[in-house]
């Protein structure tokens, strides 16, 4: 029997829903309008919220003043490249623990977990130091693997919570039937596994796009990634509100929109399978 | 049963990332450990010598660390309180009869893919401007001044900062677990004559106590570490108002070039951080054989 639902609950629900999740993302807009405002009328007081004088200058400041797609096309590199590294590592160690599981296999993935729990900054002189020996400090190398490095137990444990949930049986049955290991992982595990290998992918491109302790630390110009270039505002040189906002929603357009993708996937990944 | 084929092959492919996870703990801890125990500054290379546990004494009566640990203590405690109990309601008013559920759930989880620069310089200025700012100009509408949030309350202006990025997250896993939550046995309360108040006492809160202990232990351990949001908006001054224990090691480390005590904190760093990881881990490791 389905519940009893008043249409006056309903609507008394849903405005206050609406209320407190337009609060919750007014930042967020206001910074979108702003980014479109000149920069008097993202000072002037009383704001001006919807009919103020559209312009699109500020973006092509943004390019032209501090090369925005030189630090976009890094984080691009960055991200992308430290989670497919980060994936090519952890696919084989997932499927190990999954499929051919030991005694030991639950205080291996506890111990990689607990490596994530390790504080950076715990790390930071040595790891300072030996970027610095080795001219690593301000590369893309260098940050791709760091942040490969540092996103790999969640990579590892998002793999392996969904390759847990392959029932093993199919792959017997491919077994007793002739085919090898290589056969099956490309005709019986691949198909089933690649939804939890995309998110994995996703979830783990967006934490390392918002990677904001390393980036900040290891580079400056040459590799400087997004988060780096937005902190370069965070000095202000007269009115710079607007082109603030402008720079701010180019970083961060693109990963709200894939971040709405993997909303659930993010619960998994973040609670490590605590809470389904 | 696994082959013994599969077994020598599945340790073969674990190998890898064991060893790397092996190396990129042991190796930095190890040498932070060592650094640690040195008179060792950048600012005064070739004069490194063995000082025992003096950096320890050193970082751990400094004036500064007491007041570095006790904003740690403020800001983590503060955002977890906020984020608990603004994310408890928010959950549950999602997960009633809402017209448009989705778009809601949108907006209320944006917030978390905003990167932490972004975040806090979007704060900072557009918001918390004590000129210009929308806060600005919503306390003139009630016709009170504006707070100039970065002088006068800066550890309240992170925490505020910081409690947005979180509150999705809290709000997100709150409402995962509302929405596994047992459906029948809430309308046989129901029929039972059980008001909505105890009904949610004795039944959605029990239900939420595991969730909630969850997100208090992950938000801590990344709430220990919050940098980015200090970083750029207040360096972690006025004078020391909002250094917290990651952003004193950063300026000990490379501002001041302080190698030896900067290791020192580091370790003391991890310690805590550990004091929090040994009870996560337990309660997922209880979850991995249920």
């Amino acid at each position: 029997m389905a519940r009893k639902v008043t249409s006056r609950r309903v609507w008394v629900s849903t405005t206050a829903a609406w209320f407190f999740g337009f609060l919750i993302f007014l930042p967020i807009l206001w910074m979108f309008l702003t980014g479109f405002k000149t920069e008097l009328d993202a000072f002037a007081m009383p704001p001006v919220f919807l009919f103020f004088h559209w312009t699109t200058e500020n973006y092509a400041t943004v390019q032209g003043r501090s090369d925005y797609l030189h630090h976009a096309l890094n984080s691009i590199l960055i991200a992308g490249g430290s989670t497919l590294i980060a994936m090519l590592i952890a696919v084989p160690a997932a499927w190990s623990m999954a499929f051919a599981p030991t005694k030991r296999t639950k205080d291996v993935l506890l111990w990689m977990l607990s490596t994530k729990m390790m504080p950076p900054v715990g790390v930071l002189v040595p790891i300072y130091l030996i970027y610095r020996d080795f001219g690593m400090l301000d590369t893309r190398a260098g940050l791709v693997m760091i942040l490969c490095l540092g996103n790999l137990p969640i990579v590892i444990w998002m793999l392996f919570t969904y390759f847990k949930e392959i029932p093993k049986d199919i792959l017997e049955a491919a077994r007793m039937d002739g085919a090898t290991i290589g056969r099956e992982l490309i005709y019986v595990l691949a198909p089933m596994a690649i939804p939890g290998l995309a998110s994995t992918l996703l979830l783990n491109f967006i934490l390392a796009w918002n990677e904001a302790f390393w980036t900040l630390n290891l580079s400056t110009s040459d590799a400087a990634p997004l988060t780096v270039f937005i902190a370069s505002y965070s000095s202000p040189e007269g009115l710079f509100w607007a082109k603030l906002s402008a720079a701010s929603t180019l970083a961060i357009a693109p990963i709200i929109v894939l971040g709405w993708f993997t909303q659930r996937q993010l619960v998994r990944g973040l609670t490590f399978g605590a809470v389904k | 049963m696994a082959t013994q084929q599969t077994q020598v092959l599945g340790r073969a492919l674990l190998t890898p990332a064991v060893a790397l996870l092996f190396i990129w703990m042991i190796v930095p801890l190890a040498m932070t450990i060592y650094f640690s125990t040195l008179h060792y500054s950048l600012l005064d290379p070739g004069t490194e010598s063995f000082v025992g546990l003096e950096n320890y004494r050193y970082f751990l009566t400094d004036p500064a660390f007491l007041t570095s640990l006790r904003n740690t203590l403020v800001l983590v405690g503060s955002v977890l309180a906020i984020t608990i109990l603004l994310g408890t309601p928010l959950a549950l008013l999602i997960d009633q009869p809402v017209i448009g559920r989705s778009v809601v759930r949108l907006m209320v989880i944006a917030p978390f893919f905003v990167m932490p620069t972004v975040s806090a310089l979007v704060w900072k200025n557009l918001l918390m401007h004590p000129v210009s700012g929308l806060f600005a100009w919503g306390a003139t509408l009630i016709g009170a001044t504006p707070i100039d949030w970065f002088t006068d309350a800066p550890l309240l202006a992170v925490i505020l900062i910081v409690s947005w990025q979180w509150l999705p997250f809290a709000t997100l896993i709150l409402l995962t677990a509302l929405q596994s939550q047992d459906e029948e046995q809430k309308e046989a309360a129901e029929m039972d004559g059980a008001s909505a108040f105890s009904t949610f006492l004795y039944l959605t809160l029990p239900h939420l106590a595991r969730p909630i202990t969850v997100v208090i232990l992950i938000e801590t351990i990344f709430l220990l570490s919050v940098f980015a949001e200090i970083f750029v908006t207040t360096g972690g001054g006025p004078g020391l108002q909002t250094t917290n224990i990651a952003f004193l090691i950063y300026s000990q480390a490379l501002i001041q070039f302080d190698v030896g005590n900067a290791s020192a904190g580091g370790l003391v760093a991890v310690v805590i951080a550990n004091i929090v990881a040994f009870f996560l881990v337990r309660i997922i490791g209880r979850n991995l054989e249920a």
